[in-house]
């Protein structure tokens, strides 16, 4: 037992709630060996983080865990906080999910290295610095020296998920607990950073839990796997047994949960909906009095794409590659130049009032089912506000029913018409949002990242759903993600952009299979890495 | 950054221009003027008098002469107080109320700070309860309720403080005037700093902070509450301009002569000088104040830059 460093036993956790104590985690063991990776997976809920978050000590106020968490004879749940100030961020360390807000804005990268080290190792302040020098270097930021008086803000998302990383390494823990570190992150940059976290672990020779919910992953770094659902585990197992052979059924229906299928491409002549040529969005930041003139920025350079009836178009890139501004200037939501017809009408030059009759036509379904959806309206008035724009003269009772209908096509009950957003669940508001867009009629659908947000399993019955809408209705569909298994399991036509500019199109097969950009090929690598 | 206060203080210019010329304007279509008593006053005198100070000249030639005084920093004669210009009314009183709300702005600043910290830190127990009660009596008592009860109990029964007076500034006298004017902003701070700091204490990089194991003291003073002080800041550079130029209720019932009386006593009596003075100087201290709130935001936050 000489290798265990970490070994839960029996941890249950519970949160006091307004509405009565909820039971997050029901009574979990499990353990880590020196120089190991465990994964633990199961959706969004099933009390994965929650677990490893009452290890650390770092369970929100209303929340108190039960049981115990070894750590080398220390039970984590009941030493002392500063006994366990001595034990976090020195031998057992933890990173998280949100690299963007993980870091203290107000301080500098340099500050934040070295608090730790000057803490846990009792260095003086040139020490420490030097240390943090090392730390950067080690996870390949450039230039760490000037790096360590930058802020978090100049630094891009994965650059701030290194320095996390350099932190939690600074002081050589036996444990590294990661909280879906690369789950924010672009593809590309996802599979440095966890070729990075491997090289490290060998490296250092520490034990590793990685929580996440991608499959993907597991498959690629863990040696053992827990899989939670509803606070406990309910299968574990060596990665390899497991994924050959599951034996519960949740772990089937996880693995099962993989975007699946093609779509049959559109009729190659059918009717052009959307055509647009050379479209190039301009951004000006700053200006004004006394200031000089605004920085451009060119977030969309000469890109054009016909869209046909039936068609599915799938647009990928990394984040801040120009993706969903090019398909709100399509949709004439940001002003841009270049030609833009629909329908072959040319709307590139429509004025507001001129575009609101054909704004039923083009819907847009947008990623964050948490913030698109009005927190002080039901579904029901969410989903029909359209119509009191396009359709005034609808009497109350027709919406009424227009909207079960339309609940109904994406499969809620429309008997919970009358609830509020914060009631439903992700997947749940994601659907909302479609049902929303599809009570129009729309003839072409923009769905930037729809599914990027939720579970896999999820995921899963959206896209199906979106598939079904599309055949039923013969609809056009602009599919943005940079999850790419989704894409390729939506879209009969694929574009690649990188820097506002598109490097390449084609159908998935020559997308994906026989990629001509080194962009395009590191991209499928990174995603469909085994 | 100095090239973005210089900026700001040459916007202030035309500012405090249109303030100016609206109160201006504004003062002179209300009916009455300086001069119209009750009793009446002989019309050969009026006249006199009217003539001395340019009432009898055009309203556009008034205001012209009004700004080419005021350009000279020259805040012209107060009319009911003859024997004053509103220059040295102010050079009088400003001082006093200053010294009143700066005192009761930094006191307010510190102890409603520290209560607000507190009550986050135990929220939704007991310790945060008794602040937020405290903080709601405070901002719903008034004034004129609060200073009637001080005086009556510490000055009339205990005799600790004098009644009212200004007493050339003697410590004792301040403390009913300051307590009267901190209480209802001490209350204010202590809800803002309790609800920022909770927000504060929440964010992603204080778990962080928590998980690489630093102390309390680091977590909480060094990195929540520093996030947490924006919002302080910018609720404390108007109140700032609010306290320094005086109240009407502290001073009245405290009988201090500091400036917050002259606003109304000039509005009341026409003195049209003296309400222009009250209005600049007013102006003058909220332009300032935005300021520095602003210039303050770049020190605390460095993802604030004006350049």
């Amino acid at each position: 037992m000489s290798g265990r460093i970490l070994h839960l036993r029996n941890v249950k956790v519970s949160f006091d709630t307004t509405d009565g104590t909820v039971e997050a985690v029901k009574g979990v063991s499990l353990h880590v060996n020196a120089g190991e990776t465990v994964a633990i997976v199961g959706q969004s809920g099933s009390g994965k983080s929650q677990l490893m978050m009452a290890a650390m000590g770092l369970l929100a106020p209303n929340g108190s865990a039960t049981g115990t968490a070894d750590y080398r004879g220390a039970n984590l749940l009941s030493i002392s906080k500063s006994r366990l100030n001595g034990i976090r961020g020195a031998k057992i360390t933890m990173i998280f999910q949100e690299p963007m807000t993980s870091l203290d804005p107000l301080y500098t990268i340099g500050d934040q290295l070295s608090e730790p080290i000057r803490k846990h190792q009792r260095l003086g302040a040139a020490q420490a610095r030097a240390r943090a020098i090392e730390m950067l270097r080690l996870v390949h930021i450039p230039e760490p020296e000037r790096r360590m008086g930058s802020y978090p803000h100049e630094m891009s998302g994965g650059q701030r998920q290194r320095v996390m990383i350099a932190m939690a390494l600074a002081n050589n823990p036996d444990l590294l607990i990661a909280d879906e570190p690369t789950t924010a992150l672009d593809v590309t940059i996802q599979a440095e950073m966890l070729e990075l976290m491997a090289s490290l672990q060998q490296r250092f020779g520490m034990g590793m839990v990685f929580i996440t919910h991608d499959l993907n992953i597991v498959r690629r770094i863990a040696h053992r796997v827990y899989v939670m659902r509803h606070g406990e585990v309910v299968e574990e197992g060596g990665t390899a047994e497991l994924f050959a052979n599951p034996k519960h059924a949740y772990t089937r229906a996880l693995l099962e949960a993989e975007p699946a299928g093609r779509k049959p491409p559109a009729a190659p002549h059918a009717r052009k909906m959307i055509d647009a040529t050379d479209v190039r969005v301009t951004f000006r930041i700053g200006g004004g009095f006394l200031s000089g003139p605004p920085l451009e920025l060119r977030a969309v350079d000469r890109v054009s794409m016909t869209l046909r009836q039936g068609q599915t178009i799938g647009i990928v890139g990394e984040s801040g590659s120009g993706k969903s501004t090019f398909a709100r200037a399509v949709l004439r939501l940001l002003p841009s130049e270049g030609t833009i017809s629909f329908e072959n009408r040319p709307i590139q030059n429509l004025t507001r009032g001129e575009m609101r009759p054909l704004r039923r036509e083009l819907q847009i379904v947008l990623q964050d089912p948490f913030g698109s959806l009005s927190p002080r309206m039901t579904a029901g008035q969410i989903v029909t506000e359209g119509l009191l724009v396009h359709e005034p003269s609808m009497s109350r009772a027709e919406r009424d029913r227009r909207a079960a209908q339309a609940l109904e096509q994406v499969q809620l009950d429309p008997s919970l018409r009358n609830r509020y957003p914060h009631e439903f669940s992700g997947g749940q508001r994601q659907r909302i949002a479609i049902a929303r867009a599809i009570i129009l009629k729309p003839k072409v659908v923009v769905l930037d990242e729809p599914t990027s947000a939720l579970d896999r399993q999820v995921q899963k019955q959206i896209v199906d759903l979106l598939r079904d809408l599309q055949q039923a209705n013969n609809l056009s569909y602009l599919f943005i993600s940079h999850d790419l298994a989704v894409v390729r399991a939506m879209a009969d036509h694929i574009m690649v952009m990188k820097d506002g500019r598109m490097v390449e199109q084609g159908t998935p097969e020559e997308v994906m299979e026989h990629p001509r950009e080194d962009y395009t090929r590191r991209l499928m690598a990174a995603a469909f890495a085994r | 950054m100095l090239r973005y206060v210089l900026r700001r203080l040459l916007t202030a210019i035309p500012t405090l221009f249109v303030i100016v010329t609206i109160s201006f304007f504004l003062m002179r279509a209300a009916p009455g003027g300086p001069f119209n008593q009750e009793k009446g006053l002989n019309p050969v005198i009026k006249a006199n008098l009217e003539r001395v100070f340019h009432l009898d000249q055009p309203l556009w030639k008034q205001y012209l002469l009004y700004l080419n005084n005021l350009i000279h920093g020259d805040f012209g004669p107060s009319y009911n107080l003859p024997d004053f210009t509103v220059a040295e009314l102010f050079a009088d009183s400003l001082p006093i109320s200053i010294q009143l709300g700066g005192s009761a702005l930094v006191l307010a600043l510190l102890l409603g700070g520290i209560l607000g910290i507190i009550a986050a830190l135990h929220q939704n127990k007991p310790a945060d309860y008794a602040v937020i009660a405290t903080a709601t009596a405070g901002s719903t008592v008034p004034t004129f309720v609060i200073a009637p009860l001080f005086q009556l109990f510490f000055a009339l029964t205990l005799k600790w403080f004098p009644v009212g007076g200004w007493g050339d500034g003697a410590l004792v006298n301040k403390v009913g005037p300051v307590l009267t004017l901190m209480l209802p902003q001490l209350a204010i701070v202590a809800r803002l700093m309790r609800g920022s700091m909770i927000e504060s204490l929440r964010s992603h990089h204080i778990r962080t902070a928590r998980a690489l194991g630093l102390s309390d003291y680091s977590v909480v003073i060094r990195h929540a509450l520093r996030g947490a002080l924006l919002p302080i800041i910018s609720y404390a550079g108007p109140a700032a301009a609010a306290l320094l130029t005086g109240s009407i209720i502290v001073e009245t019932i405290f009988s201090i002569p500091g400036v917050g009386r002259y606003f109304v006593e000039g509005a009341l009596n026409r003195d049209y000088t003296l309400v222009m003075g009250t209005v600049v100087v007013i102006a003058v201290f909220t332009i300032v104040f935005n300021l520095i709130v602003d210039i303050l935001y770049a020190v605390v936050d460095p993802r604030v830059r004006y350049d």
